[in-house]
C-alpha cells in the first residue's frame, strides 16, 4: 500500500469513527459520568498549561510589538493588536496545540494499551460498545472544554499583554483596555468558537482512531501516540488556515 | 456443612436445568439439547494472503467442553474471536445456540455476547477499575441495582476463591489471581457458554490446576458448554480424566475417571494450519499415529 492510499484509508476510518460516535451519542445507556470525568481530566487537567501559555503569549506579543507601534506613534493600539491576535489566531491555535500534545497523546496511549492488553476485546465481549463508552465521552468532553479553555487562554493572554504594556512600557492602563474593547468584535469570538470546536473534533477523532487501531504490542502504543500528536498538530494548523479563510468569506471580514 | 457449600447447593437447586446430571446421561434426555451451543460450518478466514482458518467445521454440544489444542498461530484464538463476533469470517457459517451470527451487525452481536462468557489470555482486566468493578462490569452496564450487584460479585468471587481481593486494583494481583478475576467477570450473569483463551499460559502448576478445576466445576455442576483453548497437555489430562461431584457432605470433590466406565463430557480438537488435524477423545488422541500429534503430546519432534 502506498502512502497516499494509506492516508486516504485513515481519513475514511477517522470519519467513520466520528460518525459512529456522533450517532451513538444519544442512545441509551448514556455515559454521562464518563463524560464528566473526561471533562475533568481533559478540561481541568489542561488548565495549568493553558494559563501559562496564554499569559506568556500575550506578554511576548506586547513585548515584541510595542516598540514597533511606538515608532509609528501608535503605542495606544498595543491592546488592540494583542487582543485581536490572541482571540482570532493565537488563542485557538496554541490552545489546540497544547491540548493536542497533552490530551491526544494520553487518549492514544490509553486506548492503545487497552487494545494490546485485549481490554477493548473484553469490553466488546461483555456487551459494551467501545465507541460509545470510550470515544464519545472523550469527543464530547473535548468539544465542550476546548472552546472554554481557549476563552480562558484569551483572557489570560490579554492580561499578560496588559501587564507588560503597563508595568514594563508604562502605557496607561485605560488606553490599553480601551484599545482592547475597540479592537474586538463578537465575530472574533464566534470565529474562535468555530475554530476550537473543529480542533476539538480533530483531536478527539484522530487520537481515538490512532489508539483503537494500535497494532504490535507496546511498540505499537508508542507509534500510535507519536502519530496522534503529530497528525493532530499538523491538521490543526492546516485547518486553521482554511477555517480562517472560510470565516472571512462567510462573515465578509476585510481581507 | 460450610455456609458456602449450602449456598452452592441452593444455587444448583434453583437454576433451571442446572441439576448436576450424571455426565453420562447429560445429552440424551433433553430435546433442546439437539441444538449445539456452537457450530462452525466451513469457516474460512485469511489475513491478506495468510490463511488462518481453512474450511473449519466443528460443533460444541450443550454441556460439552471442547478443548482446542494446537501450536501457536494455529488459529485457536481466532476461532474464539469469531464466535464472539470480534472478527468476521471470509466464508462459512457460525451458529451460536442455533442462531446464525455470521452476518450479525455489532448491535445484534451485543445480544449474542450476553450469552457468552469469555476468559482472556492475560485476564484482560480493566486497569482503571477495581476487582469489584471489573467483576460487576456487565451488571453495571445493564443498570442492575447495587445490592444485587454486590451479592452477585461476592458470589462469583467466592466461586473463584478470591473474595479477599474485592477492593484491590488489577495491578496489585498476581498472574493467577488476574486470571481468576477474569473468570469471575466472565461468569457473571450465568452465561451458558464460556470460552477460555489459554487461561493457564504462564502460570505455575498448582494455579493452572485451580483454573482447570474451575472449568470442570462449570462443566459438571453448572451445565455450561465451553471451549478451552490451550497448548498444555496437563490441562487436557485434568479436563478429560476428572469430574466434579457434590459428595454426601455437600462439598465439591474431584474424582478421577480411572478405569470406571464414565464419559467425561470433553472432546479434543487439534488444529494445525487452520485445519482440524484430529477430533475425538483424549484416549484416541494418545493413540493417534500422527507424528505431529505425538510430538505435541510428548513435547519432542519440532514440526517441520
Amino acid at each position: 500500500m502506498n502512502f497516499a492510499l494509506r492516508a486516504l484509508l485513515e481519513v475514511q476510518e477517522t470519519a467513520l469513527l466520528a460518525a459512529r460516535a456522533a450517532r451513538r451519542l444519544f442512545r441509551r445507556p448514556s455515559y454521562i459520568p464518563e463524560m464528566v470525568s473526561q471533562m475533568d481530566v481533559i478540561g481541568v487537567g489542561s488548565l495549568t498549561i493553558i494559563l501559562l501559555t496564554g499569559f506568556f503569549t500575550g506578554g511576548v506579543l506586547a513585548l515584541q510589538t510595542y516598540p514597533t507601534l511606538k515608532y509609528y506613534g501608535a503605542q495606544d493600539q498595543t491592546g488592540r493588536l494583542v487582543a485581536t491576535a490572541l482571540v482570532r489566531e493565537l488563542g485557538p491555535v496554541l490552545s489546540g496545540l497544547m491540548v493536542a500534545g497533552r490530551v491526544a497523546s494520553a487518549i492514544a496511549a490509553e486506548l492503545g494499551s487497552m487494545v494490546v492488553s485485549q481490554q477493548i476485546d473484553a469490553m466488546r465481549a461483555l456487551g459494551t460498545d467501545p465507541v460509545r463508552k470510550l470515544v464519545a465521552p472523550r469527543l464530547v468532553a473535548l468539544v465542550i472544554t476546548l472552546p472554554l479553555l481557549t476563552l480562558i487562554s484569551d483572557a489570560v493572554g490579554i492580561l499578560g499583554g496588559w501587564v507588560v504594556s503597563t508595568q514594563f512600557f508604562g502605557l496607561a492602563s485605560s488606553s490599553f483596555m480601551a484599545a482592547v474593547w475597540e479592537g474586538l468584535t463578537t465575530d472574533d469570538i464566534w470565529g474562535g468558537f468555530v475554530k476550537t470546536t473543529a480542533f476539538a473534533v480533530i483531536i478527539g477523532t484522530i487520537a481515538c482512531n490512532k489508539g483503537l487501531s494500535t497494532e504490535g504490542g507496546t511498540v505499537g502504543v508508542g507509534r500510535s501516540t507519536t502519530s496522534a500528536v503529530v497528525t493532530t498538530s499538523i491538521l490543526i494548523i492546516v485547518a486553521d488556515y482554511f477555517i480562517t479563510r472560510g470565516l472571512q468569506i462567510v462573515l465578509g471580514l476585510p481581507v | 456443612m460450610a455456609a458456602t457449600d449450602v449456598e452452592i447447593q441452593r444455587e444448583r437447586d434453583e437454576g433451571a436445568g442446572r441439576e448436576a446430571r450424571d455426565p453420562a446421561f447429560a445429552e440424551t434426555d433433553d430435546r433442546q439439547r439437539v441444538t449445539p451451543s456452537i457450530e462452525f460450518r466451513d469457516v474460512t478466514l485469511s489475513f491478506d494472503d495468510r490463511v488462518i482458518l481453512d474450511r473449519l467445521s466443528f460443533t460444541v454440544r450443550k454441556g460439552e467442553t471442547k478443548i482446542i489444542l494446537g501450536g501457536s498461530g494455529g488459529g485457536k484464538s481466532t476461532t474464539i474471536k469469531l464466535i464472539l463476533g470480534l472478527l468476521k469470517p471470509d466464508s462459512g457459517r457460525i451458529f451460536v445456540d442455533g442462531e446464525d451470527i455470521t452476518e450479525h451487525t455489532e448491535a445484534q452481536m451485543m445480544h449474542v455476547r450476553k450469552k457468552i462468557g469469555m476468559v482472556f489470555q492475560e485476564g484482560a482486566l480493566f486497569d482503571s477499575l477495581s476487582v469489584y468493578h471489573n467483576v460487576a462490569y456487565r451488571l453495571h452496564e445493564q443498570g442492575v441495582p447495587e445490592e444485587e450487584v454486590e451479592q452477585e460479585v461476592r458470589r462469583m468471587l467466592r466461586f473463584v476463591n478470591l473474595e479477599d481481593a474485592i477492593d484491590k486494583m488489577p495491578n496489585e494481583l498476581s498472574g493467577g489471581m488476574r486470571r481468576r478475576v477474569g473468570i469471575a467477570r466472565a461468569l457473571v450473569g450465568g452465561p451458558k457458554i464460556v470460552m477460555f483463551d489459554e487461561p493457564t499460559a504462564g502460570l505455575d502448576p498448582p494455579t493452572a490446576r485451580t483454573i482447570c478445576e474451575l472449568a470442570i466445576k462449570l462443566r459438571d455442576l453448572e451445565d455450561v458448554s465451553s471451549i478451552f483453548v490451550t497448548h498444555e497437555m496437563n490441562n487436557v489430562k485434568y479436563l478429560t480424566s476428572e469430574y466434579a461431584v457434590v459428595n454426601d457432605a455437600g462439598e465439591i470433590a474431584f474424582e478421577k475417571e480411572g478405569e470406571r466406565l464414565c464419559l467425561v463430557n470433553t472432546k479434543v480438537i487439534m488444529l494445525r494450519g487452520g485445519r482440524i488435524l484430529f477430533e475425538g477423545t483424549d484416549e484416541s488422541l494418545h493413540k493417534s499415529p500422527d507424528t505431529y500429534i505425538q510430538g505435541f503430546i510428548h513435547g519432542h519432534g519440532k514440526e517441520r
